[in-house]
Formats: structure tokens, C-alpha cells, sequence
């Protein structure tokens, strides 16, 4: 009996509980990947078994690929459980490719995790060689060399090939290399020549990033992790200087920023902030980032720590020092900018709205609420100032859906006399209308009855904006009123 | 009797220094008439440039909190239009105005319309609204607005008597639009007056406007009770309307037939109106 009992993730093959992937343990007595749980239970006694998860692996392939963006911005997802991290140029940060390597392996190891890896001028050669478990550095131009001792299932073609190719003799990918692209193409099919192609490094395949390369980008590494806020809003203030330098090189201003937390145990937190304006003043992208900290549901855990702090710009714009003046236009006050934004990062962009003009005459599709976030130097113009010493003819606050109220109205189509809305009767004493609005059946075919708008006060003097949808007549059923809005 | 004086005097000298504000102390006392001091008031605002504000001292103050009262549930939206209208002549030309709202009170008397602010005088592009879910965010998002000196007003409107706005967050928001310059409604529908840090307390009811052609309804009309004055003597009712071209408010013009008007009753409270749905 072995000392530690062996783990086996089981999954549902055709109806019956088959390895999908046992431990170490489990593969030394024998129980390889397929073999059904009940044979596998008959084979070895205490079994661990748990049952497989996809979802959860996934997650986890994430997390670790979120880590390893502290070796470079370009990590891609390779199948299900590999990934490619493009590290040209960032090497010598981590004294060279190998001494990186062993660093991102140890690391992984450190976190409990069984990692292979390996490093080549390109993605299939390096991913063969890692999956092969050989921790490699294979110097630029000796892939085709690298890869002469694999097997041929080093290709990833599929099972019917893998064999079609072994009943050729071919066991081997230096079997192949070697031979007329051709006949190999005839017989295999064409993906076999480029895969064997990519394998060889004879062909370029770049990797696509999950996540976008930031324009501008500052970090802080830390020996002793840090774990104190006041810590972190000191290092946010100095990336800020940092990455405000490197956008003010480019003539650029930010409208994307965001903060990754690397925390010693490997997770990573990543915190966003937009701007109204290209900004790149540093005091205010580390003000945004204190707010958005400060208002955070679920807070920032640091844990024991973490080991690297990154601040990244992601979408940029050109920068004018000085903006050109909208008219009108609530933003053109630096300052009223620098509240937006703070207001933004703190209770949500979403949440700091502005009017924006829509082209309608539908009451409650006026107007569109947008973030101004995403107004910019949004043109569209609200239509002349109503006519001089009219009264208002629309409300100062508008019910979507309207209310429905009981009504009695004028036959067939005078104002009401009365109505009853939230259980509070009004006497209607002074009315003007019917202004009617006709739906749009141009836009949606379809459209409502036409909608007979009064303007009213009651005996109080609340004034209201009541509609009727049809009218009185002996035929038809009875009109239905609501209550569309409040006049102040 | 002279140290009595002394002492007297000293006193006042420190509660002037405390009271920051370029505020004539002897306002309450000189009984002015209006012109009697152009200069402080080119600074406030003039209601009906008369009683009124003589009551208020020659008008409302600018850079002051100012807390807006209902006088029921369906007067909601006339205590929305008069912080509006204060905003519209507190705010300089050109300066946007911040409303800062909870959810529950959009949910409860209608989302603020682009048209209806038209109307009343608002450029809609110069309006920028926060809605957030919590009176507390509110709070927040309203204090942080009335630091910031470049707006024109600031609305800020919790629903009903958040535990969060006791004396300090008003004191606070008092200290912070005398620092600033910005002027600071403090909309409260479905509160209860209380005591509290304002310079003015208002209760506001809707107003019978005067009918226009048609015995059509008129101008937004107000009916106004000062009920607390930090600086005078609380009093009203007043009746204004409020004018959109030329963003003042007026009083509103005679009938010929006084009779058909309802003359402007004193406000009580607890209000025979609807009272409040505070449920929900």
C-alpha cells in the first residue's frame, strides 16, 4: 500500500465514471486516463475520487495566466491547459531566458502546481518541447533540430492519423522532417505539412494575447511584499508620475487606466478606471485610484502581500494642454472634469449621467441618458429654448411607464374633470389640450394608439400632464388614461 | 458696565470671526430697505426684491447650504422645480449644475425630463446627474460636488431622513459651499423639517399658477414658507413664480378677479394633503 492514497478525478464517458485524470500516485499502480472508475476500484483499494470540473480548471488556467502577465503583457491561452507567454524583449529583466524559466517553474511549484515549460523561437516548437516535460532554452534557429526526437503526437493531429502515420513507420517527428512536403500533404492532408512547418519553426504563428498590451506601462517590484494601504497608495502615486511621464513622451493623455495587484500567493486583482478627458495629470490618476480603492465592495485583500504593483494606460488620445471650449458643454471646466471622474471611479461611470439629444418626439425617448464618460464631444444640440413667456408644456419629471389613473373625462375628447391617481382624488380647474402625439409606426411598424396629451392644475394648484389613448365614442372601448409627468 | 461692554463686544467679534461668511451681522437688526446695500447684494440671489428679501436680508445667500422641504407628497416635484429655479439664478452663466439623487426618489416622483428642464430654463447639456442607489452614496457624491468650486449649484436629494445626514454631514456641507462659492440645495422629499445646519429651511407647496389664455395653466408658481432663517426671523407664506426667460422669480401677476384665485393659505403641517408613502 503506497503511503498517500491516490487521487483520481473521474468524469461521465457514455454513461459510466471513467479517469479523466488521475495523480502521480494513481499512474504509478497502473490506472491510466479512460480506465473506468468500477475497474480501477477493483484494481487498487482507497481510492480518492473526485469528480472533474471543468469550470473550475479553467478558473484556474486563468488565475495562473493572470500571473504570469508579471513576465510580459502577452500571455495566450493554448488549448486547455497551456499557455504561451511571448517574452521577447522582456528576458533580460529576469537575467535571461533560462534563469526566467526556472523562475516561473519554481514559482509554480511554490504554489503547488505541477508545471512543465520551455522556451523557442516559436509557439508549436516550444509548446511540443514543454509538453514533452524537457525543461528547455532551444537558441534561436535549432528548432527544426529540437524537435527531431519528439513524437509524431507531438504534431496534434488526431488519433486516426497518429496511427495511419505509425502503420507508415513515421513514429518519429525527425521521420518526417526530413521527407517531400508533397506526398506528406497528399496523404496526410495539408495541416499535417504545417503543423510539422510550425513544429519545425519554418513557419510563423503568432499568438494571439488575452489581454490588450497596455500603451503605457509601470511597475514596482518588491522584495519585502507590501501589504499596507498607505503603502500602496504610495507606490499607486509614484507608477502614477511614472506612466504620466511616459504618456506626456507620446503627446498622450489616458482614458483607460489599470492597477494589477500581484499578490505573493499568486492571485491577481486588477482595478480599472476610466476618464471623461485624456488625463495624465499624476495627482489625479492617483486620486482616481485611492476613490475607486476606497468604494470597492469586495476590498482589496492583501493577504501576505504583494510582490508587484503594476500601472497600465490603456486607451489613449491625443492630449491638447489647453482644450478647446464647447459651448455650453458641462465639461469644459478642468475641474468639472476632475469631479466626473472621481464620481465616476467611485460610485461607477454609469452612474454620472448627461442628456443627450435623440431624434424623436416620443416624451420618453427624448432624451438619452449617457455616462458622460462616453459623451466626449458628443455635437448633438438640444433644439431652441422654448418660445418667450410660455408657460412649460413639458414636465420637469416624467414616468416611464406612465401611470395609469381612473379618469373622467369630457365626451369624446375633452380634458379630464377629475382623476384619481396613487389613491388621492384631483379636481381638475384648469386644463390645455388635447396635444396629441402619434406613435412613430415608420420606426417599429407596429405602434400604439395615438396618445391625446392635457396639461392640467388641480384645485390645489399641482399641476400634471395626463394623456388619453383612444377617445370616447359609442363603438369603441373605453379610452384608457395615465399620468405621464409632474410639472414643478 | 464698560467691561460688560468690552466683553460684550469681544464676543461678538469671535462669533463674527467663526461665521466666516462676508455676511453684514447687522443685517437683521438695521431693518433695511433693499437698496440699503447694493454690494452684498449683487452677491445673493432676489427672490421677490421685496418683503421677501427683505426678510432674507437682500435675497438668498450664494455659497450657502439651503435645505428644501415639501409640504406633501404631491408638492415633491414643486420642491424639485424651486431647487431648480434657486439653482438656475444662483449658477453663473456657463457653469454646470450637479444633481445628485437617490434612486428611490426618481422611482418615486419620476425621472428628471431633458424637456421639462428646457422648460424651466436648464440647459440639459448643462446638467450633469448622479443617481445612485443609497442615501449615503448620495451623501458622499453630494459633498464631493459641493467642494468643487467651478460648479454652478449642486442639488442634492435623499429620500426620507437618512441617519447619515444628522447635524455634522449638514455642517459639513454648510463649511464646504462657503469654502467653494457653490451654492447647495438640499432637496429632501419625504423628510420632516428638522433642526439643522441650513442658512434656510423652506417648505414649499405648488402654487395655483395664474391661468394663461384658455384658462390654461400657467408658470411654475410657488408657495413659499421660510421656516427657519439662521440669519433673521423665519416668515411666509410668500407666492413666486418663477419666470424661465429671464431666470428670475416674480411676483405673480394680479387677477382681475381675485376671487377666482385661491388666496395663498399659511402652510401647516402635518399637511391635509396626501401625506408621504414612506413604505417601500
Amino acid at each position: 500500500m503506497p503511503a498517500e492514497a491516490p487521487l483520481l478525478i473521474v468524469d461521465k464517458v457514455k454513461g459510466a465514471l471513467a479517469l479523466a485524470a488521475p495523480d502521480p500516485a494513481a499512474l504509478r499502480q497502473g490506472l491510466a486516463p479512460g480506465l473506468t472508475l468500477a475497474e480501477a476500484r477493483a484494481r487498487v483499494a482507497g481510492l480518492t475520487v473526485a469528480e472533474h470540473d471543468p469550470a473550475a480548471d479553467d478558473d484556474l488556467v486563468e488565475r495562473i495566466a493572470d500571473w504570469c502577465d508579471r513576465y510580459t503583457p502577452l500571455v495566450a491561452r493554448h488549448g486547455e491547459r497551456g499557455l504561451m507567454l511571448d517574452i521577447t524583449g522582456v528576458a533580460h529583466l529576469f537575467k535571461g531566458e533560462a534563469a526566467l524559466l526556472d523562475d516561473l517553474l519554481t514559482r509554480l511549484a511554490g504554489l503547488g502546481l505541477t508545471a512543465f515549460g520551455a522556451i523557442a523561437g516559436a509557439p508549436a516548437t516550444a509548446r511540443a518541447l514543454a509538453r514533452s516535460e524537457a525543461r528547455v532554452v532551444i537558441p534561436p534557429g535549432r528548432e527544426a533540430e529540437a524537435v527531431r526526437p519528439l513524437p509524431i503526437t507531438a504534431l496534434g493531429l488526431d488519433a486516426a492519423r497518429v496511427q495511419a502515420l505509425r502503420r507508415a513507420g513515421l513514429k518519429l517527428v525527425a521521420d518526417l522532417i526530413d521527407r517531400p512536403r508533397a506526398p506528406l500533404a497528399a496523404r496526410f492532408g495539408a495541416d499535417c505539412v504545417e503543423r510539422l512547418e510550425r513544429l519545425a519553426g519554418i513557419s510563423e504563428h503568432p499568438i494571439s494575447p488575452r489581454r490588450p498590451v497596455p500603451v503605457a506601462l509601470a511597475e514596482r517590484i518588491f522584495f519585502q511584499p507590501i501589504a499596507l494601504a498607505s503603502d500602496i497608495a504610495a507606490t499607486l502615486a509614484r507608477l502614477a508620475v511614472d506612466v504620466a511621464a511616459l504618456l506626456e513622451a507620446r503627446g498622450e493623455g489616458g482614458r483607460h487606466f489599470e492597477a494589477s495587484f500581484y499578490r505573493v500567493d499568486g492571485a491577481v486583482r486588477r482595478i480599472e478606471v476610466a476618464t471623461a478627458r485624456p488625463n495624465r495629470a499624476p495627482k489625479a490618476i492617483a486620486r482616481l485610484f485611492h476613490e475607486k480603492l476606497d468604494a470597492l465592495s469586495d476590498p482589496l485583500d492583501a493577504g501576505f502581500g504583494f510582490d508587484l504593483i503594476r500601472l497600465g494606460a490603456f486607451r489613449t488620445e491625443p492630449f491638447l494642454a489647453a482644450q478647446a471650449s464647447l459651448d455650453g458643454h458641462a465639461l469644459d471646466d478642468e475641474a468639472v472634469a476632475d469631479l466626473v471622474d472621481r464620481l465616476g471611479a467611485r460610485f461607477g461611470p454609469e452612474r454620472v449621467q448627461g442628456f443627450v439629444p435623440a431624434d424623436t418626439h416620443i416624451p420618453e425617448q427624448r432624451a438619452k441618458r449617457v455616462p458622460v464618460f462616453t459623451m466626449g464631444t458628443n455635437t448633438a444640440t438640444w433644439e431652441d429654448a422654448p418660445e418667450a413667456g410660455e408657460p412649460p408644456l413639458r414636465p420637469l419629471s416624467l414616468f416611464d411607464p406612465p401611470e395609469p389613473v381612473e379618469a373622467l373625462g369630457e365626451v369624446p375628447d375633452g380634458p379630464p374633470l377629475s382623476f384619481r391617481w396613487r389613491r388621492v382624488l384631483h379636481q381638475v380647474a384648469r386644463a390645455e389640450g388635447p396635444e396629441r402625439i402619434a406613435p412613430e409606426w415608420w420606426r417599429d411598424g407596429a405602434g400604439g394608439p395615438d396618445r391625446d396629451y392635457f396639461r392640467v392644475e388641480d384645485r390645489h394648484g399641482c399641476r400634471f400632464w395626463l394623456y388619453r389613448e383612444g377617445f370616447y365614442a359609442a363603438d369603441r372601448p373605453q379610452p384608457r388614461w395615465f399620468l405621464h409627468g409632474l410639472f414643478a | 458696565m464698560s467691561t460688560v461692554k468690552a466683553t460684550l463686544s469681544a464676543l461678538r467679534q469671535r462669533i463674527a470671526a467663526i461665521e466666516t461668511t462676508a455676511r453684514p451681522a447687522s443685517t437683521a437688526e438695521a431693518v433695511p430697505g433693499v437698496s440699503a446695500m447694493p454690494a452684498s447684494r449683487a452677491a445673493r440671489i432676489a427672490l421677490d426684491r421685496d418683503e421677501l428679501d427683505r426678510t432674507l436680508g437682500g435675497g438668498l445667500a450664494r455659497g450657502a447650504l439651503h435645505e428644501i422641504h415639501a409640504a406633501s407628497g404631491a408638492d415633491t416635484i414643486a420642491a424639485s422645480g424651486f431647487s431648480l429655479a434657486l439653482a438656475l439664478a444662483a449658477a453663473p452663466a456657463g457653469r454646470p449644475i450637479v444633481w445628485v439623487r437617490q434612486d428611490y426618489a426618481a422611482r418615486e416622483g419620476g425621472e428628471l425630463h431633458a424637456d421639462g428642464l428646457k422648460a424651466l430654463g436648464l440647459d440639459p447639456a448643462a446638467l450633469i446627474l448622479v443617481q445612485l442607489r443609497d442615501s449615503l452614496a448620495v451623501l458622499r457624491a453630494g459633498g464631493e460636488a459641493t467642494r468643487c468650486g467651478a460648479l454652478g449649484a449642486v442639488i442634492i436629494e435623499p429620500w426620507g431622513q437618512p441617519k447619515a445626514l444628522d447635524l455634522t454631514t449638514q455642517r459639513r456641507f454648510a463649511l464646504a459651499a462657503e469654502a467653494s462659492g457653490v451654492t447647495v440645495l438640499l432637496l429632501r422629499p419625504g423628510a420632516r423639517p428638522m433642526p439643522g445646519a441650513a442658512e434656510t429651511r423652506w417648505l414649499v407647496r405648488s402654487g395655483p399658477a395664474t391661468p394663461m389664455a384658455m384658462n390654461a395653466p400657467g408658470h411654475p408658481t410657488f408657495d413659499l414658507t421660510l421656516l427657519r432663517h439662521r440669519h433673521g426671523t423665519p416668515g411666509g407664506p410668500w407666492r413666486l413664480e418663477w419666470n424661465r426667460d429671464d431666470k428670475l422669480f416674480k411676483r405673480p401677476a394680479l387677477l382681475r378677479d381675485p376671487a377666482a384665485v385661491p388666496r395663498i393659505e399659511p402652510a401647516p403641517y402635518p399637511a391635509e394633503r396626501a401625506p408621504f408613502r414612506l413604505a417601500g
